[in-house]
């Protein structure tokens, strides 16, 4: 316990270590999140357009 | 030139070189955090605040590597039309605005134990502020038009005009005085830095640009599909 405490204090300077590390890993995180999800989107919404094409394509002949 | 520029060759590409480079990064990370948190010295004068470098030091070369990446793609896409160029510059700039905000935030965080304040007008702070202000300018320029091609050549020229700041970021501390330390590891003469050190740098550089490519793959993905869902409706409005 007490290793794991002087570990997170960081000789005293945990304060500015911590939420730098947190920082980087919320902004890579959200980025990819984002990213994962517009391109789900994207990709769906162009699956269904082809879709709803070959759909009317099919009707007029 | 165009037969590479074929979006469905890339796409088949990227998939395939997707699984690695999203593997990689995280094996190279996972490394580089071990290295960086754990197993890596304090520095004999800065501590254990040192470990904020790991983070500080790679995504400032990020932020510099996807900006000139960005200012080839869009000389390219000026000069040859290549409209791949403009979707992966598109693409990157929200990649490179992350890791230059992370680039500030760490450096402030390090500059109030070590230097006593968050933050100097110097010319290194400085220039990579300017650095995330062309990366706004870029991302908002190139979504500011109904026609996305307008969007692109206008965003494509400021991010060239934009270009000079690169070497003026990577000189500011040696043309003019300032609290920012020099280059420990882009050096002429070789890494100045243990090898205790640099190893969970490198390794941590290595991370981030895997990051960069697997990110970069997906939202260009995103935009192809963009572009061909506009083509779609362009097509059926036309009937």
């Amino acid at each position: 316990m007490e290793r794991l405490m002087d570990f997170l204090s960081m000789g005293g300077y945990g304060g500015y270590i911590w939420p730098a590390y947190l920082i980087a890993a919320a902004v890579l995180i959200a980025l990819l999140i984002a990213s994962l999800r517009s391109v789900r989107g994207q990709e769906a919404r162009l699956a269904a357009l082809r879709q709803a094409r070959m759909g009317t394509l099919e009707e007029e002949t | 030139m165009h037969r590479f520029a074929n979006p469905n060759r890339f796409l088949k590409l990227a998939n395939a070189v997707l699984p690695w480079s999203a593997g990689l990064a995280v094996l190279t990370l996972g490394a580089g955090l071990y290295l960086a948190l754990f197993s890596s010295p304090p520095d004999y004068q800065q501590g254990e605040t040192v470990r904020i470098m790991y983070i500080h030091v790679p995504s400032a070369w990020m932020a510099l590597f996807v900006y000139a990446n960005i200012a080839v793609a869009s000389a390219v896409a000026l000069i040859w039309r290549h409209p791949l160029a403009d979707l992966i510059g598109k693409a990157s700039a929200p990649i490179g605005a992350g890791f230059t905000l992370i680039c500030l935030l760490t450096g402030s965080l390090w500059g109030k134990p070590m230097w006593g304040t968050w933050w100097v007008w110097d010319a290194r702070l400085t220039s990579v502020l300017i650095l995330f202000f062309l990366y706004l300018g870029y991302i908002a320029l190139v979504n500011a038009f109904d026609d996305p091609n307008r969007g692109h050549r206008a965003a494509g020229i400021l991010a060239l005009v934009g270009a000079v700041n690169l070497p003026v970021i990577k000189f500011s501390v040696d043309w003019w005085n300032t609290l920012h330390q020099p280059a420990s590891v882009m050096r002429f003469d070789g890494p100045a830095i243990h090898p205790a050190m640099l190893w969970p740098l490198l390794l941590m550089a290595v991370g981030f640009t895997l990051f960069f490519v697997t990110v970069l793959i997906l939202r260009v993905r995103g935009e192809i599909a963009a572009a061909k869902i506009r083509n779609l409706q362009l097509s059926l409005a036309r009937g």
